[in-house]
């Protein structure tokens, strides 16, 4: 899941000022808490009380989208909506912003949220909790299934710091437990401490540098390779 | 691969089997007059004869300080006390680690201590980015390769001439009970690469301390016992609400009080008596670490105290003569 928090009335109505007719595009897809269409009516109806205090008014329509990441799903839903509208404000992550950006290249849109990272609910709790950074360089078969990059504050590969004390983490004010704390007894129940004691050399970066980029065409197919062995002979 | 050679005093000093002192100078948001005060502090370390070098902090509590190198270069030329040079991964990346290392051999600094650092969000720039592109261990990794091998972290060679410096690492004797194991076990990875000592934080506890000695002692790196002398029951105080994890002992910490309390307005007055408490606490405890354990020194990390050099190390000897 895409955790976002949504930003202040007064920061969207920033961007939006300047437009008369708005479209607000909630996003069905994995974005936590939801963002759907009930979400998108209240923001309309923030924004056209703030553009009222600010002596103007606002019209808007609230639609969702199943995702809006998915480049054929925002093109097919939005591309019919968008006629007549001046703006788009999305409640999708980062990544939904960015298509519909690209899907509807002649209107902007606008982002309603920060997008925070990607995370799980915390057992049971009424919170969300980010275990994996996605930094390409996957390190959890030798730390108990614990991500000391996503857990630990400081990403360290060689934990736990100094800053640990009765097993919580310096930032966050001893509330979070220290990740590598919990490493450690991960290992130590399975008998595994020589994977504790190993040492981890300093990370390849290169596979977290921004921005990310992928092919898959290459990956996926044998074709080349069997193209190859021919002209090899 | 053979033990690396003892480059500075420290190391040299360790080495002939004295037990050592080293103290803590701590530049801040300062320029040319608290750097004055950092060189006049490290004078009356000098002084002492049994200090043989200083430590000199590099941003402590993640604050936005005066850089470490510096004051460190300046400290060995004015005031002729070998520097301890403390630099944490949190503010450079592996570039600027090499670079900053390249610098500080020029300038002559022997000693470096090997920090994570304490994070960006605890300190006074709380919106910073820290970089910890590599952590402590592998900075040791990183000064292996430079002064063991000249190269940087990725194997391209330093071209003239070779580094000669030693370094050490930090260890938590606080870390008791289940948590001991994980420290024990996480300095091992950094003798692994290399260390050449380790300097303690803060104990309180004779116990604990010779304890933690006890279990770092596997590894036969030698270890300097972190103390604290407290020139004020306010700074006393402090430390005790706010540095997680040590609590000073609530004797220790009546004792600054009443010191202070019955001494109000004699300024020498107070400060006889806050150091009459220091000595009785600290003296007998360095001297059961020196006598009882197998520590090889101590780090006294008494910041701008000095009038207290003389009372609480007088009777050891003076063994830095040797060395300057
Ligand atoms: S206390 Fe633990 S989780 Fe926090 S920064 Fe240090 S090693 Fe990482």
């Amino acid at each position: 899941m895409i955790i976002t928090k949504q930003k202040s009335v007064e920061q969207i109505w920033a961007m939006i000022k300047d437009y008369d007719k708005i479209l607000i595009a909630g996003c069905d897809g994995c974005c936590q808490p939801p963002r759907s269409i009930n979400e998108a009516k209240v923001l309309g109806q923030l924004l056209e009380l703030k553009a009222k205090t600010e002596g103007k008014e606002l019209k808007w329509k609230a639609i969702t989208v199943l995702r809006q990441c998915d480049d054929r799903i925002a093109a097919t839903t939005c591309r019919t909506q968008v006629e007549g509208f001046d703006a788009v404000v999305s409640l999708a992550c980062g990544l939904g912003v960015v298509m519909m950006n690209k899907v509807l290249p002649d209107i902007l849109t606008f982002p309603a949220q920060d997008s925070h990272f990607g995370g799980v609910q915390n057992l049971g709790e009424n919170s969300f909790i980010q275990y994996c950074e996605t930094c390409g360089n996957c390190l959890l078969g030798v730390t108990g299934g614990v991500c000391p990059i996503a857990g630990c504050a400081k990403h360290l590969s060689n934990g736990p710091c100094g800053g640990t004390v009765d097993g919580m983490c310096e930032v966050g004010g001893y509330t979070r437990p220290c990740a590598w704390i919990e490493i450690y007894k991960r290992l130590k129940k399975f008998n595994r401490l020589d994977l504790f004691t190993i040492y981890r050399p300093a990370r390849d970066y290169r596979s977290a540098t921004s921005p990310a980029y992928m092919t898959i065409n290459k990956d996926y197919t044998n074709i080349k390779e069997e193209e190859e062995e021919k002209a090899n002979g | 691969m053979a033990k690396r050679p003892a480059y500075s005093n420290l190391c040299k000093a360790l080495e002939a089997g004295h037990f050592v002192f080293t103290g803590e100078l701590e530049p801040k948001k300062i320029l040319q007059e608290g750097v004055e005060e950092v060189i006049h502090s490290a004078k009356e370390m000098r002084k002492t004869n049994r200090i043989i070098a200083a430590n000199v902090t590099d941003g402590p509590q993640g604050d936005a300080y005066m850089c470490s190198m510096v004051p460190s270069y300046l400290v060995q030329r004015e005031a002729e006390i070998e520097a301890v040079w403390q630099v944490a991964v949190r503010d450079r990346n592996r570039v600027a680690l090499f670079g900053d290392i390249l610098g500080g051999a020029v300038l002559g600094l022997k000693n470096i201590l090997v920090l994570t650092g304490d994070h960006t969000a605890l300190g006074d720039n709380k919106k910073a980015r820290p970089a910890y592109d590599i952590d402590s261990t592998q900075f040791c990794e990183l000064l292996k390769k430079m002064i063991d091998e000249g190269t940087d972290y990725a194997g391209k060679e330093i071209t003239d001439g070779k580094i000669e410096m030693n370094y050490g690492c930090v260890a938590n004797p606080n870390a008791v009970g289940d948590y001991m194991e994980p420290e024990i076990l996480k300095v091992g990875r950094k003798v692994e690469q290399g260390i050449d000592f380790i300097q303690t934080q803060t104990a309180f506890d004779i116990d604990i301390a010779k304890n933690f000695i006890n279990e770092l002692s596997r590894y036969k790196v030698p270890i300097l016992l972190g103390v604290f002398p407290m020139k004020s029951y306010g700074i006393a105080w402090y430390f005790d609400n706010y540095i997680p994890g040590v609590s000073v002992p609530k004797d220790l910490l009546k004792a600054l009080k009443t010191a202070e309390k019955e001494n109000k307005g004699d300024k020498k007055a107070k400060y006889a008596a806050l150091d009459k408490v220091n000595v009785e606490f600290f003296k007998p405890f360095i001297k059961e670490i020196k006598d009882n354990s197998k520590a090889s020194g101590v780090h006294c990390m008494a910041v701008e105290y000095e009038r207290l050099f003389q009372p609480l190390l007088g009777e050891y000897p003076e063994y830095v003569k040797e060395f300057y």
